[in-house]
């Protein structure tokens, strides 16, 4: 009981703070990029787009960086069994990550959101750079942290204390899992941050002829006024920024991801066939779209099948033998004692595949919509209107999949080979866990409608006016909470 | 010295870094409802600390960090033992920060209200609870052999940690009335001294109460001697702030509360020390710096990598009050975001208070820029051009 809800708190919280963190990372590259192309140009379409974008990402940044404490917080107060024995490997990134990294964030962002009247420009455009950077450095730590669970490495058991301790910490910090998983997360977190700029922007433009009022519309937006002129130009700009991100992104994921599969092969091969639901070894091993079977995934009744494609993927060789389940299931019974090893075999199966095809639609609707609204096209299509709004939303559900499959992969463990989850809990009472999972999942949720109505507000309401301009002395701040 | 007595000096670093610089803001955030007399006054008191305080709570998110990579055990036993206290702090803390940049996005008087709310409750709860978990640890808690707290969660609402509670919540108060009367001017501005002066002796009165408390109980610490001069240097540079507040003397009185607090914070890590959470079912089941440490390996790296960044971090955040070191006042808000762009057509912005209670009614926009007129000096030309503006959009 105790520690399905601590499970189930870990889960719930962590996805929630997910969503946050890649449209943070990919988003402050891209505002970063309009605020650069407005210092060097001094163009004004680029200082509305970095002020309307802006807008958007601050209303993201503030929830991810208030639910991040938890993050911090719980594995001592969840998982404190696995905190004393992780402790002098795993808490080394996680200091790290807030000395080099959230010090920069938090620091700069505040500089960045009110220091427009109080710094030269090509300063408060710095100050974004930083911001950004700090994201990256920040991905780059919580992974190692993360990948150390998947791959220990750069450490040796100490029977005395009972506890991991640390050996190299140059073997944690170069992990072969780390340095593939870096570049995947990366990538997806530039596949959402362009996501959400792409979206906004094509639907600003599709949608215009609405906007515009009844008689321009039928026109075709012959009748635009300058302001308008000037705003279509800058969302197609904005739209092509975005879109090539998230096409470019995507080739990436799917890059830095087949290479995480064949690393996973190698260090975790009970994921890789929990990701197929291979039960028994095969040569080659084909890669099944789709299937229909027990929910146990034991028995299947109808599947699409893609030839030798799993040996490509876990191996880089069509003819490659890949383990099943079953083999893996016995090996490790020899290895570490009787027991199951096997993950839970549908949600492995379901959220690799889902990551992948929702990724890909999210790439798909991106090069659809570029074409739609290149230079000179009106596309007037509600479906593509419905279209483009998913675009920032797909991201986050793939990235959602991914982690539950590299997290329920894992299982039974939470250090592969070191540490069994079920052993990893803190002695705290249940109550406890089921009141704070209530308050949290809540609490949660009320902020998160709150945050989705204020980022649609935020992307309706278009780009901003011009500042009214205001002289001497007693001109108020240029920005205020 | 061992590296795992250095780092117990970085962790009450951290702590100390933690409670100087988040302990106004949450002041601030506790004195909203009483110093912001309108909407107008509260932006200005949010505002003064709208910069920093993200960067003032990393320090908290650095000392939580910190402690799991060189006092693992320190770590997982006080963070689980402290389950309940610690949801309240991190719901609040979540509220909190949200209230700060959601605050200014909404239409109504109604949402800002809320807002409001939720930084006051989201400054409160932390600032006594802090002072309630340090008590704790400073009393000890009933850790068993294998270092699980066995205690209930109504064994940590004790007297003596419920007094350190209070201590804290008087120090921040009277910190966050000092930095108002620092960073604002004009009604504010005189409120906020008049203020801090009474808190600053209620803060005195407390601290010198549960500082004492502390030192007789912990009498047989290494380095009691030391822990009674912080204790006494504490409450004397308490005492210089409540002085130098009324004489007039702003800047003097903010250096004397923030070296207080640091004071307060020096002193009960030195009479923790070499415990970091003591057991009161057995000392042997204590944990020490020696006991709860990580392996010098560890600490050797951590070593390293604090002394070249944390200076860094000093330099930027200082680089960051520097630069928002101005005063802020009345005049200087700009109208509320939502007034300034047409987001909904204007008309129907301007009924909502009208549709309200007669309650809700007066604490919307007009009245409460009337009450800016007498916000002090400089005030009233914004006011002025605020209703101009407000005339051009609807």
């Amino acid at each position: 009981m105790l520690l399905d809800l601590s499970r189930w708190q870990f889960g719930i919280t962590t996805v929630y703070h997910f969503f946050f963190v890649p449209i943070t990372i990919g988003m402050g590259f891209l505002v970063a990029g309009f605020e650069t192309a407005w210092v060097r140009t001094g163009h004004d379409r680029w200082l509305k787009l970095t002020k309307f974008y802006g807008k958007l990402f601050l209303v993201n940044v503030a929830i991810g960086v208030v639910t991040g404490i938890w993050q911090e917080f719980q594995f001592g107060m969840n998982w404190s069994a696995y905190s004393r024995f992780v402790g002098d490997i795993f808490g080394a990134p996680l200091a790290i990550e807030a000395l080099l990294a959230f010090f920069l964030e938090a620091t700069f962002i505040g500089l960045w959101i009110f220091g427009w009247d109080r710094l030269k420009p090509w300063i408060h455009c710095a100050t974004i750079w930083i911001v950004a950077v700090g994201g990256v450095l920040s991905a780059y730590f919580i992974l190692a942290a993360n990948s150390w669970m998947q791959h220990p490495v750069g450490f040796h058991y100490n029977p005395v204390t009972h506890r991991a301790e640390l050996s190299s910490f140059l073997a944690v910090l170069t992990n072969p899992m780390t340095l593939v998983t870096f570049p995947h997360v990366l990538a997806a977190s530039f596949l959402t941050g362009g996501g959400v700029v792409a979206g906004v922007a094509m639907w600003h433009l599709i949608r215009r002829p609405a906007a515009a009022g009844a008689g321009a519309s039928a026109a075709g937006g012959a009748a635009e006024s300058p302001a308008q002129a000037e705003s279509v130009a800058a969302f197609r700009s904005a739209a092509k920024v975005g879109g090539i991100t998230v096409l470019i992104a995507a080739v990436a994921a799917g890059i830095t991801g087949d290479t995480l599969a064949k690393i996973m092969t190698t260090y975790q091969p009970m994921k890789m066939a929990a990701a197929e639901a291979l039960y028994h070894t095969s040569q080659p091993a084909s890669f099944s779209v789709f299937t229909i079977g027990t929910l146990n995934g034991s028995q299947e009744v109808f599947s699409i099948r893609i030839p030798r494609l799993l040996s490509f993927l876990a191996a880089a060789n069509f003819n490659a033998k890949v383990d099943g389940i079953d083999n893996l299931q016995a090996l490790y019974s020899r290895i570490y004692g009787p027991g199951s090893y096997t993950p839970i075999i549908p949600v492995t199966y379901w959220s690799f595949r889902l990551m992948i095809a929702v990724g890909m639609l999210a790439a798909l609707i991106a090069l659809v919509g570029l074409w739609a609204v290149r230079r000179g096209h009106q596309p007037r299509s509600r479906l593509l209107l419905w279209a483009v709004l998913l675009l920032p939303v797909l991201p986050l559900i793939a990235n959602s999949f991914g982690w539950i499959f590299t997290e329920m992969g894992r299982q039974p463990w939470i250090v592969f080979g070191q540490m069994k989850t079920a052993a990893g809990v803190s002695a705290g009472s249940a109550g406890a866990v089921l009141a704070s999972l209530i308050v949290l999942t809540v609490l949660y949720a009320v902020l998160g409608v709150i945050m989705v109505r204020l980022m649609v507000k935020e992307a309706r309401a278009g780009l901003p006016d011009e500042p009214p301009a205001h002289e001497g002395e007693d001109k108020p701040l240029a920005f205020a909470y | 010295m061992h590296l795992s007595d250095l780092w117990f000096i970085l962790i009450a670093t951290l702590w100390t870094g933690y409670f100087v610089l988040e302990g106004f803001d949450f002041g601030i955030g506790i004195l909203l409802p009483v110093l912001g007399r309108n909407d107008v006054e509260r932006r200005v008191l949010i505002n003064t600390i709208g910069p920093v305080w993200d960067g003032n709570e990393t320090w908290l998110v650095t000392a939580g960090g910190a402690t799991f990579a060189s006092f693992p055990a320190w770590y997982a036993s006080m963070f689980s033992a402290f389950y309940l206290p610690l949801l309240v702090i991190v719901a609040a803390l979540i509220v909190r920060g949200l209230a700060f940049e959601y605050r200014g996005k909404g239409d109504t008087a109604r949402w800002r209200r809320r807002w409001d709310a939720a930084l006051f409750l989201g400054s409160l709860l932390p600032a006594i609870l802090w002072g309630v978990a340090f008590g704790n640890i400073l009393r000890g808690i009933r850790l068993d052999a294998a270092h699980n707290y066995v205690g209930s969660f109504f064994d940590l609402l004790n007297p003596y940690a419920l007094l350190g509670g209070l201590t804290t919540l008087t120090l921040f108060v009277a910190h966050g009335a000092v930095f108002a009367a620092l960073k604002t001017t004009g009604g504010i501005r005189v409120r906020a001294r008049r203020l801090a002066g009474r808190t600053g002796v209620a803060a005195i009165a407390v601290t010198a109460g549960f500082l004492a408390w502390t030192e007789s109980s912990r009498s047989g610490g290494t380095a009691a001697a030391a822990s009674i001069a912080l204790a006494a240097f504490a409450v004397a540079a308490l005492a210089s702030g409540v002085v130098a507040v009324h004489a007039g003397r702003e800047g003097i009185a903010f250096a004397d509360t923030a070296v207080a607090i640091a004071a307060v914070t020096a002193a009960m890590f030195t009479a923790l020390y070499p415990d970091v959470l003591p057991s009161t079912i057995n000392s042997a089941y204590s944990l020490t710096t020696s006991n709860a440490s990580s392996t010098p390996q560890t600490l050797a790296v951590m070593t390293v990598v604090a002394l070249i960044f944390l200076p860094f971090v000093l330099l930027y955040q200082g680089w960051t009050y520097w630069v928002f070191r101005k005063r802020i006042s009345t005049a200087d808000i700009p109208p509320a975001e939502s007034s300034g762009r047409n987001s909904r057509p204007a008309g129907e912005r301007e009924r909502s208070p009208v549709r309200g209670s007669p309650a809700r009614a007066s604490a919307a926009w007009p009245p409460a820029e009337r009450a800016a007129g007498d916000g002090g000096k400089g005030a009233a030309p914004g006011a002025v051009r605020r209703s101009r503006r407000r005339n051009q959009t609807t």
